[in-house]
């Protein structure tokens, strides 16, 4: 059945390619003069009858918010764009005087209606104009060319500004909780006690490293594949401040194996120092911290590596991690390790709650090195953070109440 | 002196960068460029300790016939060679006409790279497949009421982002309830929400934690308390 109407439907093809194609060839032929005469002559008059309008109400003002080098143009399309398919795009033009010679800037394709000069030198001042252009190339070689030039703008000149006015609630929330963590530190300093909810994650880092104690063995502190210029990385070496001291009391051997050199540098001074600090410094080797390499996947497979021949029996993964996270975390729970991970990463959070014992999810990562020094000082700022969240917390839920109403005006403040 | 100069370049140098987020204007707008190529050339030299130590430890592996040593000889063996055929290439493409780079097509750098290199990262990339699917397995048993709504949800979700879920829903539920706009509402509604919250933690937390390094309350990343 399927071989018949194939056969049917190629034989319907066959018969309509045969009528079509001398039907179509007739009218060429019949068609007012040759193919020769029938090429268009690009006279003036072709030209003025393809020539788009120039685009209309062009704008030429300062970017905001920048270090100055920046004007931004925008322009109502020409009435011809779309319109006709009279418009094939922008051209942008740039004079330092209205009258005199302009140069090509740079061009916009067809529908878009706006540009940034970004070479516009601070304190210089730029006359523009733009022009719609419609044309034929063939091999990049253009056949015909006409342009439809906008009235001169100017002069504008570009300069730097002493504010991002785009900053401004930003600016104001982060005093707010800088105040908040401040007042509360100063508060702490005085003496004033806080409760700071438990977090199962951190108070179960002296039982994980007692666990490496009872069995003889290794911990394993790896602290992501950032550089130091990742907070995240720097809140890690503070938890692996810590955590060494705990491993040194125990004369419990901590290894931390590393992707970046100057983590290398850092994580070595911290942990030689956890041991001085706990009258044990000839413990310490330098090996115990250790470069690997930069390479993500690198640095996964020997942490693999690591873990399946030294069986360690308590894994920190404490840092920045991205698509490794994973090959990790579950290499770990393969050996029957005792896991607690800590990221700011969202993406990677799923990854170590479904492979890791504990998990300090994003903002516990950073809380873990004040609620594990147990300093008033540094909980006062744990206590900071919380009327920042709070604060977060009124913004929603009002702006979900104004929403519900159909007030849309808090929605517009807090978005600009 | 050992802590005061750290903290104190500390100190300026967040104090300098936060500015810099609000204010465009020279010489602020320009420091975050800059220091972030202050902090690539220390890098870049820093590079070298890691290294070497990596090669020193390699080394002693080696040499004290430690139980794990042949690893240790496949790093140095793989990094001599790398490391050789990089100057190698590198002088020689310095002087040949025309001139070529030792990343270039064609050089064994190049052929170690792409076919050894490259295929390994390959290799452990691919494996996170497998690995997701155990951890899923784990995540997803319906051992309380929080695994069972995971599971649920994460059986939407997977069936609803393949043609199959919404093959098998569009007949008998309306459109817009099909497989895929469940899975669609779950990943943009409570999904969104969760992700949301947690990312305004941590920015909290990267506040928090910024102001207590740049005040020097925090000294721990230092070497001690």
């Amino acid at each position: 059945m399927i071989k018949r109407l194939t056969f049917l439907c190629l034989v319907g093809v066959a018969i309509l390619a045969f009528w079509i194609t001398p039907a179509q060839v007739t009218a060429q032929e019949s068609a007012p003069g040759d193919t020769a005469a029938a090429a268009p002559t690009y006279d003036s008059a072709f030209i003025a009858a393809h020539t788009p309008q120039p685009p209309f109400n062009i704008v030429a003002k300062d970017a905001p918010n920048d270090a100055g080098g920046a004007i931004n143009l925008t322009w109502d399309l020409s009435p011809d764009d779309y319109k006709s398919g009279e418009v094939k795009e922008y051209i942008i033009l740039r004079g330092t005087s209205a009258s005199g010679q302009f140069d090509t800037l740079g061009n916009a394709t067809q529908g878009v209606s706006s540009f940034t000069d970004n070479q516009a030198e601070p304190g210089e001042k730029f006359y523009y104009k733009v022009a719609a252009l419609n044309y034929e190339k063939v091999d990049y070689k253009y056949l015909w060319y006409a342009d439809g030039e906008s009235v001169v703008v100017g002069p504008v000149s570009s300069s730097a500004q002493w504010f991002n006015k785009g900053r401004f609630w930003v600016f104001i929330s982060i005093l707010f909780v800088c105040a908040a963590i401040i007042y509360f530190i100063l508060g702490a300093k005085s003496g004033k006690t806080f409760y700071i909810r438990k977090i199962a994650g951190i108070d179960e880092v002296e039982n994980a490293v007692g666990r490496a104690t009872e069995m003889g063995k290794t911990i394993y502190y790896v602290p992501g594949i950032n550089d130091m210029d990742d907070v995240q990385t720097l809140a890690s070496m503070s938890i692996l401040g810590r955590v060494s001291v705990i491993a040194a009391q125990n004369d419990t051997r901590i290894d931390v194996p590393v992707s970046r050199s100057l983590v290398m540098v850092t994580a070595r001074e911290i942990v030689k120092e956890a041991y001085s600090k706990v009258g044990r410094p000839d413990s310490f080797q330098d090996e115990q911290v250790r470069y690997l390499t930069d390479d993500q996947f690198g640095y996964a497979a020997a942490i693999d590596g690591l873990f399946v021949r030294e069986k360690p029996a308590t894994v920190f993964l404490i840092g920045a991690f991205f698509a490794e996270s994973l090959i990790m975390a579950e290499t770990g729970n393969s050996i029957g390790a005792i896991q607690i991970a800590g990221t700011a990463m969202p993406a990677q959070l799923p990854f170590f709650v479904a492979a890791c014992d504990y998990t300090l999810i994003g903002e516990e990562l950073f809380a873990a090195s004040a609620y594990l020094s147990r300093e008033p000082k540094l909980l006062g700022s744990l206590k900071g953070q919380d009327m920042g969240k709070a604060l977060f917390l009124i913004a929603i839920v009002v702006g979900i109440i104004l929403q519900i109403f159909g007030v849309d005006f808090w929605r517009l403040f807090v978005v600009r | 002196m050992r802590r005061e100069i750290p903290i104190a370049i500390t100190f300026i140098v967040g104090v300098v960068f936060a500015l810099a987020y609000f204010i465009p204007h020279r010489p602020f707008g320009a420091f975050e460029a800059q220091f972030g190529d202050w902090f690539g050339i220390i890098g870049a030299f820093a590079i070298w300790l890691g290294a070497l130590n990596l090669m020193k430890i390699s080394f002693i592996k080696v040499f004290r016939k430690r139980p794990d040593f042949p690893f240790a000889l496949i790093i140095i063996i793989s990094f001599l060679v790398m490391v050789f055929f990089g100057f190698y290439e590198g002088y020689k493409g310095l002087f040949a006409t025309p001139q070529f780079s030792y990343r270039d097509p064609g050089t064994g750098f190049d052929w170690m790279y792409k076919w050894v290199y490259s295929a390994l990262s390959a290799t452990m990339f691919a494996l996170l497949a497998f690995f997701v699917a155990s951890a899923s397995y784990r995540a997803f048993r319906a051992r309380n009421l929080e695994a069972t709504l995971l599971l649920v949800a994460a059986f939407f979700v997977m069936l609803g982002r393949v043609p199959v879920g919404d093959l098998l829903t569009d007949w008998i539920l309306p459109t817009g309830y099909t497989m895929s706009s469940w899975a669609d509402w779950i990943m943009s509604v409570p999904n969104t929400a969760g992700q949301r919250a947690i990312m305004i933690g941590i920015a909290l937390g990267l506040v928090s934690t910024s102001l207590r390094i740049i005040l020097g309350l925090e000294r721990t990343y230092l070497g001690g308390d």
